[in-house]
Protein backbone atom coordinates (compact mmCIF):
# COMPACT_ATOMS: atom_id res chain seq x y z
CA UNK A 1 0.00 0.00 0.00
CA UNK A 2 1.69 3.38 -1.06
CA UNK A 3 1.17 6.35 1.82
CA UNK A 4 -1.54 9.22 0.61
CA UNK A 5 0.27 12.40 -0.56
CA UNK A 6 -2.15 14.25 2.30
CA UNK A 7 -3.97 12.54 5.05
CA UNK A 8 -5.96 14.26 7.48
CA UNK A 9 -7.22 12.51 10.69
CA UNK A 10 -10.24 13.67 13.04
CA UNK A 11 -8.43 17.62 12.23
CA UNK A 12 -9.40 20.09 14.53
CA UNK A 13 -8.71 23.92 14.98
CA UNK A 14 -10.72 26.64 16.41
CA UNK A 15 -9.61 30.19 16.84
CA UNK A 16 -10.85 30.98 20.31
CA UNK A 17 -14.96 30.30 20.62
CA UNK A 18 -15.59 29.67 17.22
CA UNK A 19 -14.72 26.00 15.42
CA UNK A 20 -12.94 26.27 11.94
CA UNK A 21 -12.49 22.82 11.44
CA UNK A 22 -14.77 20.28 13.22
CA UNK A 23 -13.29 16.52 12.93
CA UNK A 24 -12.32 16.87 9.53
CA UNK A 25 -11.31 13.38 7.55
CA UNK A 26 -9.86 13.72 4.10
CA UNK A 27 -7.28 11.68 1.66
CA UNK A 28 -5.60 12.65 -1.17
CA UNK A 29 -3.51 9.82 -3.31
CA UNK A 30 -0.84 11.20 -4.72
CA UNK A 31 -1.00 12.23 -8.35
CA UNK A 32 -4.67 13.14 -7.87
CA UNK A 33 -6.01 16.96 -7.63
CA UNK A 34 -8.86 17.12 -5.15
CA UNK A 35 -10.43 20.43 -4.53
CA UNK A 36 -12.11 21.68 -1.37
CA UNK A 37 -14.58 23.39 -1.94
CA UNK A 38 -16.95 25.83 0.16
CA UNK A 39 -18.04 28.81 1.07
CA UNK A 40 -15.91 31.75 2.71
CA UNK A 41 -15.19 30.83 5.93
CA UNK A 42 -16.02 27.12 5.57
CA UNK A 43 -12.51 26.76 6.94
CA UNK A 44 -10.78 25.94 3.45
CA UNK A 45 -7.74 28.20 4.34
CA UNK A 46 -7.32 26.93 7.82
CA UNK A 47 -6.85 23.70 6.78
CA UNK A 48 -4.56 23.93 3.64
CA UNK A 49 -2.26 26.58 6.63
CA UNK A 50 -2.26 23.43 8.83
CA UNK A 51 -0.76 21.50 6.00
CA UNK A 52 1.59 23.84 4.99
CA UNK A 53 3.16 24.27 8.22
CA UNK A 54 1.63 27.73 8.85
CA UNK A 55 -1.04 26.86 11.77
CA UNK A 56 -1.10 23.99 14.07
CA UNK A 57 -4.03 21.88 14.54
CA UNK A 58 -6.09 21.39 17.92
CA UNK A 59 -6.27 18.11 17.58
CA UNK A 60 -6.34 15.48 15.10
CA UNK A 61 -3.62 14.33 12.84
CA UNK A 62 -2.36 16.04 9.55
CA UNK A 63 0.15 14.79 6.88
CA UNK A 64 1.78 15.29 3.66
CA UNK A 65 3.86 12.09 2.28
CA UNK A 66 3.79 10.59 5.98
CA UNK A 67 5.25 13.25 7.51
CA UNK A 68 3.58 14.77 10.42
CA UNK A 69 2.96 18.36 10.38
CA UNK A 70 3.59 18.22 13.45
CA UNK A 71 6.26 16.07 14.18
CA UNK A 72 8.50 16.59 11.39
CA UNK A 73 7.57 20.08 9.65
CA UNK A 74 10.73 20.49 8.04
CA UNK A 75 10.15 16.89 6.28
CA UNK A 76 6.71 18.63 5.19
CA UNK A 77 8.19 21.54 4.03
CA UNK A 78 10.67 19.89 2.03
CA UNK A 79 8.16 18.66 -0.70
CA UNK A 80 5.18 21.21 -0.44
CA UNK A 81 4.29 24.73 -2.19
CA UNK A 82 2.25 26.57 -1.12
CA UNK A 83 0.40 29.75 -3.39
CA UNK A 84 -1.93 31.34 -1.41
CA UNK A 85 -5.20 33.62 -2.11
CA UNK A 86 -2.74 36.51 -0.57
CA UNK A 87 -0.05 36.70 -2.65
CA UNK A 88 3.16 35.49 -1.31
CA UNK A 89 5.71 37.38 -3.85
CA UNK A 90 8.51 40.33 -2.92
CA UNK A 91 6.84 43.50 -3.95
CA UNK A 92 9.91 45.34 -4.15
CA UNK A 93 11.86 42.87 -6.36
CA UNK A 94 11.04 42.13 -9.84
CA UNK A 95 9.75 39.18 -11.16
CA UNK A 96 13.47 37.73 -12.00
CA UNK A 97 14.71 38.85 -8.43
CA UNK A 98 11.66 36.68 -7.27
CA UNK A 99 12.69 33.80 -8.89
CA UNK A 100 15.99 33.71 -8.36
CA UNK A 101 15.75 34.07 -4.51
CA UNK A 102 13.08 31.03 -4.49
CA UNK A 103 15.74 28.87 -6.32
CA UNK A 104 18.82 30.29 -3.77
CA UNK A 105 16.81 29.34 -0.72
CA UNK A 106 15.76 26.06 -2.50
CA UNK A 107 19.62 25.41 -3.14
CA UNK A 108 19.63 24.80 -6.86
CA UNK A 109 23.22 25.62 -6.88
CA UNK A 110 24.29 28.53 -9.79
CA UNK A 111 24.17 26.82 -12.89
CA UNK A 112 20.56 25.55 -12.42
CA UNK A 113 19.07 28.82 -10.45
CA UNK A 114 19.96 30.63 -13.33
CA UNK A 115 18.25 27.98 -15.84
CA UNK A 116 15.15 27.20 -14.20
CA UNK A 117 14.41 31.14 -13.77
CA UNK A 118 14.81 31.26 -17.15
CA UNK A 119 12.57 28.23 -17.76
CA UNK A 120 9.73 29.61 -15.75
CA UNK A 121 9.46 33.16 -17.00
CA UNK A 122 9.20 31.66 -20.28
CA UNK A 123 6.49 28.83 -19.18
CA UNK A 124 4.50 31.34 -17.27
CA UNK A 125 5.02 34.36 -19.77
CA UNK A 126 6.54 36.83 -17.78
CA UNK A 127 9.93 37.19 -19.75
CA UNK A 128 8.56 40.75 -20.84
CA UNK A 129 8.05 41.92 -17.60
CA UNK A 130 10.94 40.18 -15.96
CA UNK A 131 13.08 43.11 -15.11
CA UNK A 132 9.90 45.17 -14.19
CA UNK A 133 9.25 45.67 -10.38
CA UNK A 134 6.04 44.35 -9.74
CA UNK A 135 4.02 47.36 -9.01
CA UNK A 136 3.62 47.19 -12.88
CA UNK A 137 2.21 43.62 -12.77
CA UNK A 138 -1.66 42.63 -13.32
CA UNK A 139 -3.41 40.66 -10.86
CA UNK A 140 -2.70 37.75 -13.57
CA UNK A 141 0.64 38.32 -13.95
CA UNK A 142 1.24 38.09 -10.18
CA UNK A 143 -0.50 34.75 -9.35
CA UNK A 144 1.58 33.44 -12.49
CA UNK A 145 4.33 34.87 -10.87
CA UNK A 146 3.65 33.32 -7.47
CA UNK A 147 2.69 30.09 -8.78
CA UNK A 148 6.17 30.16 -11.13
CA UNK A 149 7.46 30.95 -7.63
CA UNK A 150 6.06 27.97 -5.65
CA UNK A 151 7.24 25.28 -8.72
CA UNK A 152 11.25 26.66 -8.65
CA UNK A 153 11.73 23.47 -6.88
CA UNK A 154 8.98 20.98 -8.54
CA UNK A 155 7.59 20.32 -5.18
CA UNK A 156 5.75 16.73 -5.08
CA UNK A 157 2.53 18.08 -3.03
CA UNK A 158 1.27 21.64 -4.20
CA UNK A 159 -1.82 23.72 -2.05
CA UNK A 160 -3.44 26.20 -4.27
CA UNK A 161 -5.59 28.46 -2.34
CA UNK A 162 -8.26 30.10 -4.33
CA UNK A 163 -5.65 30.17 -7.13
CA UNK A 164 -8.29 31.93 -9.17
CA UNK A 165 -9.77 34.68 -6.89
CA UNK A 166 -10.05 38.28 -8.15
CA UNK A 167 -8.78 36.64 -11.05
CA UNK A 168 -10.28 38.28 -14.92
CA UNK A 169 -12.32 35.62 -17.03
CA UNK A 170 -8.94 35.50 -19.42
CA UNK A 171 -6.35 35.10 -16.38
CA UNK A 172 -8.54 31.99 -14.97
CA UNK A 173 -8.99 30.18 -18.11
CA UNK A 174 -4.83 30.65 -18.10
CA UNK A 175 -4.66 29.44 -14.88
CA UNK A 176 -6.38 26.33 -15.04
CA UNK A 177 -4.25 25.55 -18.31
CA UNK A 178 -1.25 26.47 -15.98
CA UNK A 179 -2.45 23.85 -13.15
CA UNK A 180 -3.67 21.16 -15.53
CA UNK A 181 0.17 21.06 -16.93
CA UNK A 182 1.42 20.68 -13.16
CA UNK A 183 -0.72 17.81 -12.69
CA UNK A 184 0.22 16.24 -16.05
CA UNK A 185 4.15 15.89 -14.40
CA UNK A 186 2.32 13.44 -11.49
CA UNK A 187 2.26 16.45 -8.93
CA UNK A 188 -0.49 15.96 -6.31
CA UNK A 189 -2.75 19.20 -5.86
CA UNK A 190 -5.07 20.42 -3.20
CA UNK A 191 -7.04 23.42 -4.17
CA UNK A 192 -9.52 25.37 -2.40
CA UNK A 193 -12.10 27.29 -4.41
CA UNK A 194 -15.22 28.50 -3.79
CA UNK A 195 -16.24 28.18 -7.61
CA UNK A 196 -18.38 24.71 -8.36
CA UNK A 197 -17.06 25.15 -12.39
CA UNK A 198 -13.75 25.60 -11.72
CA UNK A 199 -13.58 22.22 -9.33
CA UNK A 200 -15.14 20.54 -11.72
CA UNK A 201 -12.59 22.01 -14.36
CA UNK A 202 -9.48 21.16 -12.19
CA UNK A 203 -10.43 17.94 -10.16
CA UNK A 204 -10.67 14.45 -10.02
CA UNK A 205 -12.09 14.58 -6.48
CA UNK A 206 -14.65 17.41 -4.66
CA UNK A 207 -15.18 17.41 -0.98
CA UNK A 208 -17.33 20.04 0.19
CA UNK A 209 -16.45 21.92 3.45
CA UNK A 210 -19.31 23.65 5.13
CA UNK A 211 -18.88 25.18 8.77
CA UNK A 212 -16.03 23.29 9.17
CA UNK A 213 -17.29 19.95 8.55
CA UNK A 214 -16.91 17.81 5.33
CA UNK A 215 -20.57 17.61 3.99
CA UNK A 216 -19.92 15.34 0.62
CA UNK A 217 -17.06 14.00 -0.95
CA UNK A 218 -16.96 12.35 -4.01
CA UNK A 219 -16.18 12.60 -7.95
CA UNK A 220 -17.39 16.06 -9.70
CA UNK A 221 -19.84 13.39 -11.53
CA UNK A 222 -20.87 11.84 -8.08
CA UNK A 223 -20.95 15.13 -6.55
CA UNK A 224 -23.47 16.67 -9.78
CA UNK A 225 -25.38 13.95 -9.35
CA UNK A 226 -26.43 15.25 -5.91
CA UNK A 227 -27.12 18.26 -7.57
CA UNK A 228 -29.35 17.52 -10.57
CA UNK A 229 -28.47 20.59 -12.83
CA UNK A 230 -29.52 23.62 -11.25
CA UNK A 231 -32.94 25.08 -10.58
CA UNK A 232 -35.56 27.17 -11.61
CA UNK A 233 -36.41 30.05 -9.93
CA UNK A 234 -40.39 31.82 -10.44
CA UNK A 235 -41.56 35.20 -8.87
CA UNK A 236 -45.15 35.42 -8.95
CA UNK A 237 -47.63 38.37 -7.91
CA UNK A 238 -49.68 37.09 -5.31
CA UNK A 239 -49.33 35.12 -2.13
CA UNK A 240 -51.86 33.13 -3.05
CA UNK A 241 -50.46 32.24 -6.61
CA UNK A 242 -47.11 31.21 -4.73
CA UNK A 243 -48.93 28.92 -2.35
CA UNK A 244 -50.86 26.93 -4.79
CA UNK A 245 -47.95 26.70 -6.77
CA UNK A 246 -45.81 25.27 -3.66
CA UNK A 247 -48.30 22.77 -3.50
CA UNK A 248 -48.28 22.29 -7.10
CA UNK A 249 -44.49 21.58 -7.61
CA UNK A 250 -42.76 18.61 -5.43
CA UNK A 251 -39.28 20.21 -3.56
CA UNK A 252 -39.83 23.07 -4.27
CA UNK A 253 -38.88 25.97 -1.90
CA UNK A 254 -40.74 28.77 -0.97
CA UNK A 255 -39.98 32.28 -0.27
CA UNK A 256 -42.80 34.13 1.35
CA UNK A 257 -41.32 37.55 1.08
CA UNK A 258 -39.49 37.96 -2.11
CA UNK A 259 -42.86 35.55 -3.47
CA UNK A 260 -40.30 33.49 -5.24
CA UNK A 261 -40.47 29.52 -5.80
CA UNK A 262 -37.14 27.75 -6.16
CA UNK A 263 -38.15 24.10 -8.29
CA UNK A 264 -34.86 21.52 -8.34
CA UNK A 265 -34.72 21.36 -12.39
CA UNK A 266 -31.95 20.56 -14.43
CA UNK A 267 -32.88 23.72 -17.06
CA UNK A 268 -33.50 21.69 -19.58
CA UNK A 269 -36.67 22.72 -21.98
CA UNK A 270 -38.59 19.07 -21.34
CA UNK A 271 -38.17 20.29 -17.57
CA UNK A 272 -39.39 23.88 -17.77
CA UNK A 273 -41.84 22.94 -19.95
CA UNK A 274 -43.69 20.20 -17.44
CA UNK A 275 -43.59 22.71 -15.19
CA UNK A 276 -44.77 25.93 -17.27
CA UNK A 277 -47.70 23.00 -18.35
CA UNK A 278 -48.77 22.25 -15.11
CA UNK A 279 -48.74 26.39 -13.52
CA UNK A 280 -50.90 27.04 -16.84
CA UNK A 281 -53.44 24.11 -15.78
CA UNK A 282 -53.79 25.98 -12.49
CA UNK A 283 -54.20 29.40 -14.62
CA UNK A 284 -51.25 30.80 -12.31
CA UNK A 285 -49.50 33.76 -13.18
CA UNK A 286 -45.83 33.52 -13.11
CA UNK A 287 -44.46 37.21 -13.41
CA UNK A 288 -40.12 36.13 -14.02
CA UNK A 289 -38.84 33.42 -14.70
CA UNK A 290 -35.00 32.71 -14.40
CA UNK A 291 -33.03 29.69 -14.82
CA UNK A 292 -29.97 29.23 -12.76
CA UNK A 293 -26.93 26.38 -14.03
CA UNK A 294 -25.78 24.54 -10.55
CA UNK A 295 -23.38 26.68 -8.42
CA UNK A 296 -22.10 26.16 -4.95
CA UNK A 297 -25.88 27.67 -4.14
CA UNK A 298 -27.06 24.76 -5.58
CA UNK A 299 -24.86 22.36 -4.11
CA UNK A 300 -25.31 23.49 -0.54
CA UNK A 301 -28.95 23.84 -1.46
CA UNK A 302 -29.17 19.82 -2.13
CA UNK A 303 -26.32 18.97 0.64
CA UNK A 304 -27.71 20.73 3.25
CA UNK A 305 -31.11 22.26 2.43
CA UNK A 306 -29.80 25.88 2.78
CA UNK A 307 -29.78 28.20 -0.13
CA UNK A 308 -27.88 30.70 2.39
CA UNK A 309 -24.71 29.77 2.02
CA UNK A 310 -23.70 33.37 3.90
CA UNK A 311 -20.61 34.89 2.33
CA UNK A 312 -20.64 34.05 -1.67
CA UNK A 313 -21.68 36.59 -3.85
CA UNK A 314 -24.22 35.69 -5.75
CA UNK B 1 14.22 1.11 13.01
CA UNK B 2 14.84 3.58 15.11
CA UNK B 3 18.10 4.00 14.72
CA UNK B 4 17.70 4.12 10.95
CA UNK B 5 15.14 7.09 11.07
CA UNK B 6 17.29 9.21 14.14
CA UNK B 7 20.11 8.95 11.26
CA UNK B 8 17.83 10.08 8.94
CA UNK B 9 16.67 12.85 11.08
CA UNK B 10 20.20 13.90 11.92
CA UNK B 11 21.48 14.40 8.29
CA UNK B 12 18.53 16.31 7.82
CA UNK B 13 19.55 19.09 10.85
CA UNK B 14 22.90 18.70 9.58
CA UNK B 15 22.35 19.50 6.18
CA UNK B 16 20.13 22.53 7.18
CA UNK B 17 22.63 23.76 9.58
CA UNK B 18 24.97 24.19 6.87
CA UNK B 19 22.48 26.09 4.74
CA UNK B 20 21.94 28.32 7.47
CA UNK B 21 24.99 30.82 5.94
CA UNK B 22 24.28 30.70 2.63
CA UNK B 23 20.50 31.55 3.35
CA UNK B 24 21.26 34.08 5.76
CA UNK B 25 23.22 35.88 2.46
CA UNK B 26 20.34 35.11 -0.02
CA UNK B 27 18.17 36.93 2.69
CA UNK B 28 21.00 39.63 3.02
CA UNK B 29 20.67 40.21 -0.91
CA UNK B 30 16.91 40.59 -0.72
CA UNK B 31 17.31 43.29 2.02
CA UNK B 32 20.13 44.84 0.28
CA UNK B 33 18.16 45.18 -3.11
CA UNK B 34 15.02 46.70 -0.63
CA UNK B 35 17.20 49.53 0.50
CA UNK B 36 18.40 50.13 -3.16
CA UNK B 37 14.60 49.99 -4.00
CA UNK B 38 13.67 52.03 -1.19
CA UNK B 39 16.08 54.88 -0.33
CA UNK B 40 14.20 56.77 1.54
CA UNK B 41 14.57 54.76 4.17
CA UNK B 42 18.53 55.45 3.41
CA UNK B 43 18.20 59.51 3.39
CA UNK B 44 16.27 59.40 6.51
CA UNK B 45 18.68 58.04 8.74
CA UNK B 46 21.40 59.82 7.07
CA UNK B 47 19.61 62.88 7.26
CA UNK B 48 18.81 63.08 10.98
CA UNK B 49 21.99 62.69 12.37
CA UNK B 50 23.49 65.43 9.78
CA UNK B 51 20.80 67.67 11.14
CA UNK B 52 21.67 67.04 14.48
CA UNK B 53 25.06 67.56 13.84
CA UNK B 54 24.39 70.65 12.16
CA UNK B 55 22.18 71.77 14.86
CA UNK B 56 24.39 70.76 17.64
CA UNK B 57 27.28 72.46 16.40
CA UNK B 58 26.59 75.69 14.65
CA UNK B 59 23.48 76.48 16.68
CA UNK B 60 24.51 74.75 20.56
CA UNK B 61 28.15 74.34 20.25
CA UNK B 62 28.96 78.01 20.97
CA UNK B 63 27.63 78.06 24.12
CA UNK B 64 28.12 74.12 24.86
CA UNK B 65 31.55 74.12 24.07
CA UNK B 66 32.53 76.88 26.60
CA UNK B 67 31.29 74.92 29.12
CA UNK B 68 33.49 71.93 28.57
CA UNK B 69 36.35 71.91 31.23
CA UNK B 70 39.02 73.92 29.83
CA UNK B 71 38.01 75.37 26.67
CA UNK B 72 38.24 79.12 26.72
CA UNK B 73 34.97 80.85 25.05
CA UNK B 74 36.54 81.46 21.68
CA UNK B 75 37.38 77.69 20.70
CA UNK B 76 33.74 76.71 21.85
CA UNK B 77 32.12 75.86 18.62
CA UNK B 78 35.65 73.92 17.49
CA UNK B 79 35.86 72.09 20.74
CA UNK B 80 32.28 70.76 20.97
CA UNK B 81 32.42 69.33 17.17
CA UNK B 82 35.44 67.48 18.38
CA UNK B 83 33.39 66.67 21.89
CA UNK B 84 30.25 65.71 19.85
CA UNK B 85 31.02 63.78 17.15
CA UNK B 86 31.42 60.48 18.61
CA UNK B 87 28.03 60.86 20.36
CA UNK B 88 26.42 61.84 16.83
CA UNK B 89 28.50 58.71 14.93
CA UNK B 90 26.82 56.45 18.00
CA UNK B 91 23.43 58.03 18.02
CA UNK B 92 23.19 57.72 13.92
CA UNK B 93 23.61 53.88 14.65
CA UNK B 94 20.33 54.19 17.20
CA UNK B 95 18.41 56.17 14.42
CA UNK B 96 18.55 53.04 12.18
CA UNK B 97 16.55 50.87 14.62
CA UNK B 98 13.73 52.89 14.06
CA UNK B 99 13.76 52.16 9.94
CA UNK B 100 14.93 48.57 10.67
CA UNK B 101 11.94 47.86 13.23
CA UNK B 102 9.36 49.31 10.86
CA UNK B 103 10.57 47.14 8.17
CA UNK B 104 10.59 44.09 9.61
CA UNK B 105 7.16 44.55 11.26
CA UNK B 106 5.94 45.23 7.71
CA UNK B 107 7.73 42.42 6.60
CA UNK B 108 6.56 40.33 8.93
CA UNK B 109 2.64 41.18 7.31
CA UNK B 110 3.88 40.07 4.15
CA UNK B 111 2.65 37.06 2.45
CA UNK B 112 6.24 36.57 0.85
CA UNK B 113 6.86 36.01 5.11
CA UNK B 114 4.42 32.95 5.23
CA UNK B 115 6.17 31.47 2.15
CA UNK B 116 9.44 31.47 3.80
CA UNK B 117 7.46 30.14 6.82
CA UNK B 118 6.33 26.68 4.34
CA UNK B 119 9.97 26.06 3.18
CA UNK B 120 12.80 24.03 4.50
CA UNK B 121 14.67 27.54 5.41
CA UNK B 122 16.34 28.20 8.77
CA UNK B 123 14.36 30.90 10.93
CA UNK B 124 18.12 32.34 12.04
CA UNK B 125 18.54 32.98 8.31
CA UNK B 126 15.16 35.30 7.89
CA UNK B 127 16.42 37.54 10.27
CA UNK B 128 19.77 37.71 10.00
CA UNK B 129 18.84 38.78 6.47
CA UNK B 130 17.53 41.82 8.47
CA UNK B 131 20.35 42.57 10.84
CA UNK B 132 23.03 42.06 8.41
CA UNK B 133 20.92 44.26 5.87
CA UNK B 134 20.81 47.10 8.92
CA UNK B 135 24.36 46.59 9.98
CA UNK B 136 25.28 47.25 6.82
CA UNK B 137 22.92 50.37 6.24
CA UNK B 138 24.30 51.90 9.68
CA UNK B 139 28.18 51.74 9.05
CA UNK B 140 27.22 53.12 5.52
CA UNK B 141 25.27 56.17 7.30
CA UNK B 142 27.84 56.40 10.26
CA UNK B 143 30.36 56.67 7.12
CA UNK B 144 28.84 59.74 5.29
CA UNK B 145 28.01 61.35 8.44
CA UNK B 146 31.39 61.30 9.45
CA UNK B 147 32.37 62.61 6.39
CA UNK B 148 29.93 65.78 6.79
CA UNK B 149 32.10 66.26 10.47
CA UNK B 150 35.21 65.87 8.61
CA UNK B 151 33.82 68.53 6.14
CA UNK B 152 32.92 71.34 8.81
CA UNK B 153 36.29 70.78 10.66
CA UNK B 154 36.71 67.61 12.64
CA UNK B 155 39.56 65.70 12.86
CA UNK B 156 40.81 62.75 14.32
CA UNK B 157 44.15 62.89 16.33
CA UNK B 158 45.00 59.34 17.01
CA UNK B 159 47.01 57.33 14.40
CA UNK B 160 45.30 54.97 11.96
CA UNK B 161 45.17 52.12 13.53
CA UNK B 162 43.23 53.64 16.53
CA UNK B 163 40.72 54.66 13.67
CA UNK B 164 40.36 51.55 12.32
CA UNK B 165 39.70 50.21 16.06
CA UNK B 166 37.02 52.62 16.24
CA UNK B 167 35.31 51.12 12.56
CA UNK B 168 35.20 48.00 14.06
CA UNK B 169 34.07 48.83 17.52
CA UNK B 170 31.08 50.62 15.74
CA UNK B 171 30.50 47.96 12.86
CA UNK B 172 30.08 45.43 16.45
CA UNK B 173 27.69 48.28 17.96
CA UNK B 174 25.74 48.62 14.58
CA UNK B 175 25.55 44.54 14.72
CA UNK B 176 24.21 44.46 18.20
CA UNK B 177 21.78 47.70 18.09
CA UNK B 178 20.17 45.65 14.79
CA UNK B 179 19.40 42.58 16.67
CA UNK B 180 17.45 44.68 19.50
CA UNK B 181 15.96 46.04 16.15
CA UNK B 182 14.46 43.11 14.43
CA UNK B 183 13.40 42.27 17.89
CA UNK B 184 11.44 45.34 18.48
CA UNK B 185 9.60 45.36 15.03
CA UNK B 186 8.62 41.53 15.72
CA UNK B 187 7.68 42.91 19.01
CA UNK B 188 5.48 45.30 17.57
CA UNK B 189 1.39 45.15 17.48
CA UNK B 190 1.28 47.23 13.93
CA UNK B 191 3.34 48.55 11.92
CA UNK B 192 2.70 52.22 12.88
CA UNK B 193 3.83 51.58 16.14
CA UNK B 194 6.95 49.43 15.27
CA UNK B 195 9.36 53.01 15.66
CA UNK B 196 8.11 53.50 19.08
CA UNK B 197 10.17 51.05 21.15
CA UNK B 198 12.95 51.92 19.37
CA UNK B 199 12.82 55.79 20.45
CA UNK B 200 14.67 54.52 23.45
CA UNK B 201 17.61 54.08 21.62
CA UNK B 202 17.69 57.34 20.17
CA UNK B 203 17.42 58.66 23.63
CA UNK B 204 19.82 56.62 25.62
CA UNK B 205 23.40 58.53 23.74
CA UNK B 206 21.31 62.07 25.12
CA UNK B 207 21.21 60.10 28.77
CA UNK B 208 24.81 59.47 28.65
CA UNK B 209 28.30 61.38 27.39
CA UNK B 210 27.37 61.96 24.40
CA UNK B 211 26.30 65.54 24.44
CA UNK B 212 27.48 67.05 27.52
CA UNK B 213 29.92 65.63 30.31
CA UNK B 214 27.95 63.11 32.78
CA UNK B 215 29.95 65.57 35.46
CA UNK B 216 27.15 68.44 34.74
CA UNK B 217 24.44 66.41 35.42
CA UNK B 218 22.51 65.57 38.44
CA UNK B 219 23.16 62.81 40.86
CA UNK B 220 21.06 60.34 39.83
CA UNK B 221 21.39 60.72 36.02
CA UNK B 222 25.28 60.67 36.45
CA UNK B 223 24.42 56.97 37.56
CA UNK B 224 22.20 56.13 35.22
CA UNK B 225 24.66 57.60 32.70
CA UNK B 226 27.38 55.71 34.21
CA UNK B 227 26.05 52.13 34.09
CA UNK B 228 24.10 52.46 30.21
CA UNK B 229 25.63 50.30 27.54
CA UNK B 230 25.52 53.65 25.62
CA UNK B 231 28.35 55.98 27.55
CA UNK B 232 31.25 52.98 26.77
CA UNK B 233 29.88 53.04 23.58
CA UNK B 234 30.30 57.07 23.10
CA UNK B 235 34.25 57.26 25.07
CA UNK B 236 35.37 53.88 23.31
CA UNK B 237 34.76 55.94 20.31
CA UNK B 238 36.22 59.04 21.43
CA UNK B 239 39.04 57.65 22.61
CA UNK B 240 39.96 56.12 19.69
CA UNK B 241 39.29 58.97 17.69
CA UNK B 242 40.74 61.54 19.92
CA UNK B 243 42.93 59.98 22.30
CA UNK B 244 40.55 60.61 25.85
CA UNK B 245 42.36 57.70 28.46
CA UNK B 246 40.16 54.82 27.27
CA UNK B 247 40.18 52.91 30.58
CA UNK B 248 38.09 49.94 30.18
CA UNK B 249 35.34 51.36 27.86
CA UNK B 250 36.92 49.20 24.75
CA UNK B 251 36.31 46.04 26.84
CA UNK B 252 32.90 47.16 28.10
CA UNK B 253 31.66 47.91 24.72
CA UNK B 254 32.61 45.01 23.13
CA UNK B 255 31.33 43.09 26.46
CA UNK B 256 27.71 45.63 26.21
CA UNK B 257 27.77 44.35 22.49
CA UNK B 258 27.25 40.91 22.70
CA UNK B 259 24.54 41.38 25.55
CA UNK B 260 22.57 43.64 23.29
CA UNK B 261 23.14 41.05 20.29
CA UNK B 262 22.74 38.01 21.79
CA UNK B 263 19.70 39.22 23.98
CA UNK B 264 17.90 40.35 20.81
CA UNK B 265 18.77 37.74 19.04
CA UNK B 266 16.66 35.26 21.42
CA UNK B 267 14.22 37.83 21.92
CA UNK B 268 13.36 37.66 18.28
CA UNK B 269 13.56 34.23 17.77
CA UNK B 270 11.08 33.79 20.26
CA UNK B 271 9.16 36.04 18.65
CA UNK B 272 9.35 34.56 15.40
CA UNK B 273 8.72 31.04 16.57
CA UNK B 274 5.53 32.21 18.37
CA UNK B 275 4.22 34.49 15.94
CA UNK B 276 5.01 31.78 12.92
CA UNK B 277 2.65 29.03 14.09
CA UNK B 278 -0.38 29.83 15.65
Amino acid sequence: MTTPAIELHGLRKSYGEKLVLDDVDLTVNAGTVTALLGPNGAGKTTAVNILATLVRPDGGTASVNGCDVVEDPDGVRAVIGLTGQFSAVDKLLTGEENLLLMARLRHLGAKRTRTRTTELLEQFDLVEAARKPLSTYSGGMQRRLDLAMTLVDTPSVIFLDEPTTGLDPRSRRTMWDIVRGIVANGTTVLLTTQYLDEADELADRIAVLDDGRIVADGTPDELKRLVPGGHVQLRFTTAAALDTASRLLDESVRDDAALTLTVPSDGGVRALRTVLDQLDAQKLEVEDLSIHTPDLDDVFFALTGRVDTKGTES
Amino acid sequence: MTSIIATSQTTRVGARQSHVFSDAITMLRRNLLHIIRYPELTIFVIGGPVVFLLLFVFVFGGTLGAGLPGVDAEGGRAAYLAYVMPGILIITIAGTAGGAATTVAMDMKEGITARFRTMAISRAAVLAGHVLGNTIQAILAVVVVFGVGVAIGFRPTTPPIDWLAAFGIIALISFAVSWLAVAMGMQAKSVESASNLPLILLLLPLLGSGFVPTDSMPQWLQWFAEYQPFTPFIEAIRGLLLGTPLGWNVVLAIGWSVVLAVGGYIWSMVLYERRSVR
